[in-house]
Parts: structure tokens; C-alpha cells; sequence
């Protein structure tokens, strides 16, 4: 078990350091980002290294949910959303009018705030997404599915049970479903939307762990109002308030000693 | 409301307030509550009774009514003797089925693009507001309308007609428990399928829909039931016929409703004898599609 039960007020910074030498991943350049006449950010630059958790902070309203849903462009299925500026994967920006969205989001995946498993069996759950993008023989899909559940600490739970409803499961159990789905699409990103609000401190500790564990194959952005959980798992964390980035930083150097008074005020609880 | 006499008296002030004595509601309001509820209950009870004597009366005349006869032979001319209702039950399954294959398609598409991506385009305004009018027009109304397009130029009554007429009947119902619903599956699932990289269509089909299934199923089982028992549009389209149909459908069919319209009104015995035997038949179907469907939702949500 993590930190999870021993989390006091005073955040306990996480265990890895962050690299601040490892590749960048995703690069964020002069975003802004529109609801409407609404502007919801504001000239964001920030970069996402390879393989670390980047943590994304603020309270509530300020725009750390938007900019995560920026990255796989989850926000233009409302047409009167729509983002300004750079977002480059492996270099390519992929807020460009070129990019297949259905390619883009299989190599981001996201993660919700409230499990959304779907009604239909654990492993069709898991197989659904693999289909998409791959014709593979049944022995592949299987291996696929239980490579994806073994991945995401959940195949001795459910290996008996894969035909039965993914309804069915606990609700720590379904966000572990809804994370092995994404991770059987072996995508490069994981995108998780405050993925833990839903959960008991048990199944949030288990996919704490989880996130931990995933790092070593993948790049993951965390929105989290829980500053203990970003301290815990992240390896670098955005502070954001208001629609604009204030600070960031690797972890340990931004809630031990942040550079701006904002910052400071939130991380301490003057505020938020 | 001018006085409250059960308050301690104003002039102790501050010291009133600080202690509140007990009593404070009135007995009117107790005695309002109460009226209210022996009105609630009266009223309920009128339904029932209401109800409940309208079933046994059709429970008694109709068994009384009920042979072997009934299911296998076809309605007697004037003046004969026996007879049964074989050819109005298999009539009404056909011109049913036919109305039922009909709107299901076009009520659950329509109803899918009303949900799904007519959200916010006047298009689909404009389809709703038209869908809630044909919802609530009147059946004789839909009758009219299709002896005029269909019986008028197609030289004659006809199953046919019958069954285009039930299936107007049918298809507004099944677009707004199709739209309703579709609108109940949150958001965040359509987002989860967005996210894996499936496009809307694959969504729609594999995961909205799903998960709306049994109360979609529902909504086609209240149409049925709907349909089941619609006479006015039935009488100008298909009207009757005293023996079977040509499996063409062409020529009037007859049908449970339109028999029972006619046959109750008739100076025969056997007739109006075999009217309450349809009209208690009928009554059982309907009864069993209702409990179907809600069987179907409860079992959809428990899932």
C-alpha cells in the first residue's frame, strides 16, 4: 500500500525523483482555449516529459480538466468548444485540422472521473477498443485482454468471470477496467480526469499503485484536487488558476518551495 | 394568519423567544392534512372501483363467451348461427406485426438522430415539435388521412392500409421513448467511446444504444400496446371482413377492434356474445404487453 492511509495536511512528496532530463513528450505552446466567448485558458506553455507523471493542480474552475481534455481533443464533440495555439505530440501539432481524431486518440488515452465501464461483457469491454484498430485472430485478442487486465492489477479478480457484465464489478474495480481498456490500445499518453473523486481510499491507494506502476511505459497527465495524491504519485505538477498556468515544476521543488505566492497560498490551504 | 395564539404572549419579549412553548400548530392544520388524505384515498378508491368493474364484467361476459370455436372458426354473416373471432385475432396479429416492423426502424432512427446529434440544429427542433403533435392527434384523424392516400387510390380497403395507419400510430411514440431514453445515458460513456478513438456511429450502435436497450424495448412494447387497440384508424382503412383474408391483404381484413365496434352494436346474440370474447382478449394482450415491458425496465435497470 502507498502513502494513501497516512496522508496528514502537510503533503508528503512522492517517492521518485523527476527527470528532468527524460524526452519531451507533449508540448504545449500558447494555448487558448475557448467555451463559447468564454476563455477558459490562457497562453499555456508547459511540457510533458516521456514517461514521468505530470500532475495538473488548482481549484475548482481552473481550467486543469480542460486543458487534459485538450490532449486527445475529447473537448470538439461540442461544437462551441474549440482550442487556439500548439499541442505537439512526437511533433506534430495535433490541434492541426489534418489529424485523424480517431488515430490521435488511440495514441492518447483517457481515463474518467467516474468509472464508465461499458454494458457489455469484461472482455468484450476490453476487446471493443483493440478491434477498433486491429483485425487480430481470437488467441491474439485473448492474450491482448489479458495482457491489458494483468497490466492494470485486475486479472485475478475478474479471469473467471470475463464473460459477465462489466457492470457488475466494484466501482474500483470498473475505473481498473475502464484503465486496462485504454492500456490494451497501447497508447503512448494516459490521460486521467481526477480518476480516484469516485473512489473509496482503498481502491484510490490501488490505483495509485497503479499509476506508479504505468509510468514506466507510458507518459500520464493527472488532474487531481487532492494535493496529498499529486505530492504521492506525480514526478512533476502544473499549478493553474484562473484559466493560466502560474507555476511548474518537478513535485519535490514546487510544494517545498514554490517560487510564486499563489502557489504557495494553495499548497499551504490559504486557498481553493 | 393574524394570530398565533398558542405563541406565549407578546409582552415577555426577549424571554419568549428564548423558551418557545410547545403546541405551536394549529389544529387546522392537522385536520387540513388529514381531509387531504381521505380525498386522496376516495379518489383512488373511485379509479379503482371504476376500473376494477369494467374488468369484471369483461371477465364474466367474456368467458362466457369463450369456446374452442372462438380461435378457429371465422365471424358468421347476419342470422347464422355459432361462428368464432379466428380470422379478426389473426387479422389484428398481421396488420399489428406489419404497423409494429414498420415504426420500429423509423422510430428508433428518428429518435436516435434526435438524441444523438440533433441536440442543438432547428432541424431537429422542428421534427420534435411535429412528433409531439402526431403524438397526440387524434387516431380518427391518421384513419382520414390514410383512406385518403391509400384506400382512395388503391381502389379499396385493405391490410395494407390497416397497417401503415398503425404504424403512424406507433412510430411518434417510439422516437420519444427512443429520444428520452437515449438523453438518460450520461455523457461520460459517449466520451469513454469517443476517447478509445471510436467514431460516433460505432458509439451510437455499440455502447449508447446498449445501454439504453430495455428502455427502448420498452417504448416498442407500449406501442404495441397502443396499436393493439386502435379502432378509428382501423375503420377507415381496413374495416372488416366476415371471412379469412387473402393472404395478399388486399380487400378488407377483419380485426379484433373493428369487430367488436360493429358486432356490439348488432341485434344478433352470437355477435355481440363474440364481441365481449374479443374485447376480453384483446384486454389480456394488452395486459400482458404492459407487464412485459415493465418487467423489461425493471430487469434493463437492475443490470
Amino acid at each position: 500500500m502507498s502513502a494513501t492511509a497516512t496522508a496528514t495536511a502537510a503533503p508528503v512528496v512522492g517517492s521518485s525523483k523527476a527527470d528532468e532530463t527524460a524526452p519531451i513528450r507533449v508540448a504545449v505552446k500558447n494555448l487558448n482555449f475557448y467555451y463559447g466567448s468564454f476563455q477558459g485558458l490562457k497562453n499555456i506553455d508547459l511540457n510533458f516529459h516521456d514517461r514521468q507523471v505530470t500532475a495538473l493542480i488548482g481549484p475548482s474552475g481552473c481550467g486543469k480538466s480542460t486543458l487534459l481534455r485538450t490532449f486527445n481533443r475529447i473537448y470538439s464533440l461540442y461544437p462551441e468548444q474549440r482550442a487556439e495555439g500548439e499541442i505537439l505530440l512526437d511533433g506534430r501539432n495535433i490541434l492541426d485540422n489534418s489529424i485523424d481524431l480517431n488515430e490521435l486518440r488511440a495514441r492518447v488515452g483517457m481515463v474518467f472521473q467516474k468509472p464508465t465501464p461499458f454494458p457489455m461483457s469484461i472482455y468484450d469491454n476490453i476487446a471493443f477498443g483493440i478491434r477498433l484498430y486491429e483485425r487480430l485472430p481470437k488467441a491474439e485478442v485473448d492474450a491482448r485482454v489479458e495482457e491489458a487486465l494483468r497490466k492494470s492489477a485486475l486479472w485475478d479478480e475478474v479471469k473467471d468471470k470475463l464473460r459477465q457484465s462489466g457492470m457488475g464489478l466494484s466501482g474500483g474495480q470498473q475505473q481498473r477496467l475502464c484503465i486496462a481498456r485504454t492500456v490494451a490500445q497501447r497508447p503512448e499518453v494516459i490521460l486521467f480526469d481526477e480518476p480516484t473523486s469516485a473512489l473509496d481510499p482503498i481502491s484510490t491507494g490501488r490505483i495509485e499503485e497503479l499509476i506508479e506502476q504505468l509510468r514506466s511505459e507510458f507518459t500520464i497527465a493527472i488532474v487531481t484536487h487532492n494535493m496529498q495524491q499529486a505530492a504521492r504519485i506525480s514526478q512533476f505538477t502544473a499549478f493553474m488558476y484562473l484559466g493560466e498556468l502560474i507555476e511548474f515544476g518537478p513535485t519535490n521543488r514546487l510544494f517545498m518551495n514554490p517560487t510564486k505566492r499563489q502557489t504557495q497560498d494553495y499548497i499551504t490551504g490559504r486557498f481553493g | 394568519m393574524d394570530a398565533r395564539p398558542n405563541l406565549a404572549p407578546a409582552s415577555h419579549g426577549a424571554a419568549a423567544l428564548a423558551a418557545p412553548t410547545w403546541g405551536r400548530v394549529r389544529a387546522g392544520r392537522r385536520t387540513a392534512d388529514r381531509a387531504l388524505k381521505i380525498l386522496c384515498a376516495l379518489a383512488t378508491l373511485l379509479g379503482a372501483v371504476v376500473l376494477g368493474s369494467i374488468l369484471l364484467m369483461l371477465i364474466v361476459e367474456g368467458l362466457r363467451g369463450f369456446s374452442l370455436a372462438l380461435f378457429t372458426e371465422p365471424t358468421p354473416g347476419p342470422g347464422s348461427e355459432g361462428g368464432g373471432i379466428a380470422n379478426a385475432i389473426l387479422g389484428s396479429l398481421v396488420m399489428t406485426t406489419l404497423g409494429i416492423v414498420v415504426a420500429t426502424p423509423v422510430g428508433v432512427m428518428a429518435g436516435t438522430y434526435l438524441a444523438e446529434y440533433g441536440k442543438t440544429s432547428k432541424l431537429a427542433d422542428l421534427i420534435r415539435f411535429l412528433n409531439d403533435i402526431l403524438l397526440s392527434a387524434p387516431s380518427i384523424l391518421i384513419g382520414l388521412f390514410v383512406y385518403t392516400v391509400m384506400v382512395r387510390t388503391m381502389g379499396g380497403y385493405s391490410g395494407w392500409a390497416g397497417g401503415v395507419a398503425l404504424a403512424i400510430i406507433a412510430t411518434p411514440v417510439i422516437v420519444r421513448t427512443t429520444e428520452d431514453m437515449l438523453r438518460l445515458v450520461p455523457g461520460p460513456l459517449r466520451e469513454a467511446g469517443a476517447a478509445l478513438g471510436a467514431p460516433p456511429s460505432l458509439v451510437i450502435r455499440h455502447v449508447t444504444w446498449r445501454a439504453a436497450q430495455a428502455g427502448i424495448v420498452t417504448g416498442i412494447l407500449l406501442a404495441l400496446a397502443r396499436i393493439a387497440g386502435e379502432t378509428a384508424p382501423l375503420l377507415f382503412t381496413a374495416l372488416n371482413n366476415n371471412s379469412w383474408f387473402s393472404p395478399n391483404l388486399m380487400g378488407g381484413v377483419a380485426n379484433l377492434p373493428v369487430m367488436i365496434y360493429q358486432f356490439a352494436l348488432s341485434p344478433y346474440e352470437n355477435w355481440r356474445q363474440l364481441a365481449w370474447a374479443g374485447a376480453l382478449l384483446i384486454t389480456v394482450a394488452i395486459l400482458a404487453l404492459s407487464i412485459t415491458a415493465r418487467v423489461f425496465l425493471r430487469g434493463g435497470k437492475a443490470r
